[in-house]
């Protein structure tokens, strides 16, 4: 038990170094815009007046940081009077700024996409798992076979192939040329199908591997053979014994990936104008040079991540007694 | 090794041969516009058509595989010496060192997912070649370092290692001159899929807008300019995206094909 405490103590240390460091990184990043975010939102007739006013009003005239250096006056202490501090206070609150452009609090303009993102993720990891585990099985119970070869070959292309190329095409085959969906946007229900299944080709290629290694590793388990000794048919074998077993890492992939769908949303939301948290990030913040929307972005997607992924390792301990005792 | 592995061996080798030769084999200069040629199909004149500024895509296809290999090699030997640096440091001397450094600093670049981390780069520094080489090293040393911890922390417990240190040989004689030449192996691996990673997000971050700008043929530039065309013109986006797919889909066979020819137990199976 006590160890447990330990083991889990440890845990949570490390995803609030990690998320600390995270934060400090987005927060620092902003340091290094070339010019200032002044003169990249107000341009560069912008008077000396305008700029003052739009620092002040974004806290962009205190000190960076707690401590600064400078040729002029050396080590200078700013105290709590920094930047750095102000977005961890403000984060602390549930306040990430406000936007450099709209002056609308970056945490709305976030909530307003998320759900949209999450969304696509969720439906693209469905059609992955929808393609993987058949194929899967399929190839490691045919290993060596033609079957075989042709899965783990589409699973190949699956991964070689970039979503910006996948996409377009998705789009000329299902829109362009046979009219079934519609090329672009997230306005109705079936509107998330092309999208989806853009997102989801390239992990169910990663999956596919996995399921196709797992049940061949499975499959020469000892229990299989006691399985099949007492007279099961294949079909049980497969589907309650080694597909039982064989899942256990693949669940792991999968919940490491919802962290990679979210990064890989960012193209997909660009290709089809989904309008999810990339979009957010590209149209609004990227190309609007919206600094402080990109850090909220940036931030809520790798908080989202690292939480998934922290799931993920609770669900894994849970469904492996092994890694539990361990 | 297999046959797709000779399959990857024969196509990267072209990818190569064509960026090296690149003028050579180019049809037409790869800037030059001819907007009387907006979108022209391909035929014998323009072998895989022209783009929405009347310019070459065949020429530009070629040219764009230099963009493409010049980052990945850049990117690849950047990320795995850095990586094998880190690496071999933490497995070599275990302890706090290795706490700090697989414990912490490993898990918070893996906690990023690796193509955020370099939009954020490129977002806040600014697009450009040397800003797109730098965050895709950024992301990518982290996989090297990883391969390369495990391998030392099952090296140094060799029986030469051991013989090394009992003749007084120095850490780093034992690291550099031992542990590595021993321990380097999958790295070969790591690299090939790392090349073909590489290439992918240079394109990605290209076709974002984010990577090398226009009028540069880097082939995410060339899909992102053909994108609001290629219903009309799939010429546009379909060569670019093959090469693409082609080139990334060559170093993906062939780290696999290395993992099993250097992997017993893989081959086996």
């Amino acid at each position: 038990m006590k160890y447990k405490l330990l083991s889990f103590a440890r845990q949570v240390g490390l995803i609030i170094l990690v998320a600390w460091t995270v934060v400090s990184l987005v927060t620092f990043l902003i340091e290094f815009v070339p010019g200032s975010p002044a003169t990249a939102i107000l341009g560069e007739t912008a008077t000396q007046e305008q700029i003052d006013n739009f620092n002040r009003k974004h806290g962009l005239d205190r000190p960076s940081f707690f401590l600064s250096i400078s040729f002029e006056e050396g080590f200078e202490w700013h105290g709590l009077n920094n930047r750095y501090y102000d977005y961890f206070a403000g984060l602390l609150r549930g306040d990430l700024g406000t936007s450099f452009r709209t002056d609308r609090p970056v945490l709305d303009m976030i909530l307003e996409r998320y759900p949209a993102t999450i969304k696509l993720a969720v439906a693209s990891m469905l059609v992955a798992i929808g393609i993987a585990i058949p194929l899967g099985i399929l190839a490691g119970t045919n290993k060596g076979k033609i079957i075989d070869n042709f899965a783990s070959f589409i699973a190949l292309l699956g991964i070689s192939l970039p979503t910006f190329v996948v996409g377009p095409f998705l789009v000329y085959i299902f829109a362009v040329q046979l009219e079934i969906f519609r090329p672009t946007g997230s306005l109705y229900p079936e509107d998330i199908i092309l999208p989806a299944v853009t997102l989801g080709a390239a992990l169910s290629a990663i999956l596919t591997r996995m399921v196709r290694s797992s049940v061949i590793e499975e499959l020469g388990e000892d229990y299989v053979r006691t399985a099949r000794a007492k007279g099961l048919s294949e079909r049980t074998v497969i589907y309650k014994h080694v597909l039982k077993n064989g899942l256990i890492p693949v669940v792991t992939i999968l919940g490491l990936q919802l962290g990679v769908l979210l990064a890989g949303s960012i193209i997909t939301e660009k290709i089809f104008s989904w309008q999810g948290l990339g979009l957010l990030l590209l149209d609004e913040g990227i190309a609007k040079r919206d600094y402080r929307l990109v850090q909220g972005c940036v931030l809520v997607i790798s908080l989202t991540y690292i939480l998934a992924n922290t799931l993920t390792d609770v669900v894994y301990r849970w469904l492996d007694p092994r890694i539990r005792l361990n | 090794m297999n046959r797709l592995t000779y399959i990857g061996l024969v196509i990267a080798g072209i990818v190569v041969f064509v960026a090296i030769f690149a003028p050579f084999l180019a049809t037409h200069e790869v800037t030059a516009q001819n907007l009387e040629l907006r979108f022209a199909a391909p035929s014998a004149q323009h072998w895989f058509g022209t783009d929405g500024l009347g310019r070459d895509v065949f020429s530009r296809v070629l040219f764009g595989a230099r963009i493409s290999l010049q980052v990945g090699i850049i990117v690849v030997v950047v990320s795995a010496v850095v990586g094998i640096f880190i690496g071999s440091i933490a497995g070599f001397y275990g302890g706090w060192v290795d706490r700090v450094l697989s414990g912490y600093l490993f898990n918070v670049f893996l906690a990023f997912p690796g193509l955020l981390l370099a939009i954020a780069f490129v977002a806040f520094l600014g697009a450009g070649l040397e800003k797109l080489i730098i965050a895709l090293c950024i992301i990518g040393w982290v996989g090297y370092a990883r391969v390369m911890r495990g391998q030392v922390l099952k090296v140094r417990e060799y029986d030469f290692v051991q013989a090394a240190r009992a003749l007084g040989a120095s850490n780093m004689r034992i690291l550099f001159t031992h542990i590595l030449p021993n321990a380097i192996q999958p790295l070969i691996v790591q690299s090939s899929l790392g090349m073909a990673g590489a290439v992918l997000s240079e394109a990605t971050l290209s076709f974002l807008g984010l990577g090398i700008p226009p009028p540069a043929p880097s082939w995410g530039t060339m899909i992102e300019e053909a994108r609001n065309f290629f219903s009309i013109y799939p010429h546009v986006l379909f060569f670019p995206g093959a090469a693409i797919a082609l080139t990334v889909l060559a170093f993906n066979f062939l780290g696999d094909g290395l993992r099993e020819y250097l992997d017993p137990k893989q081959r086996t199976r």
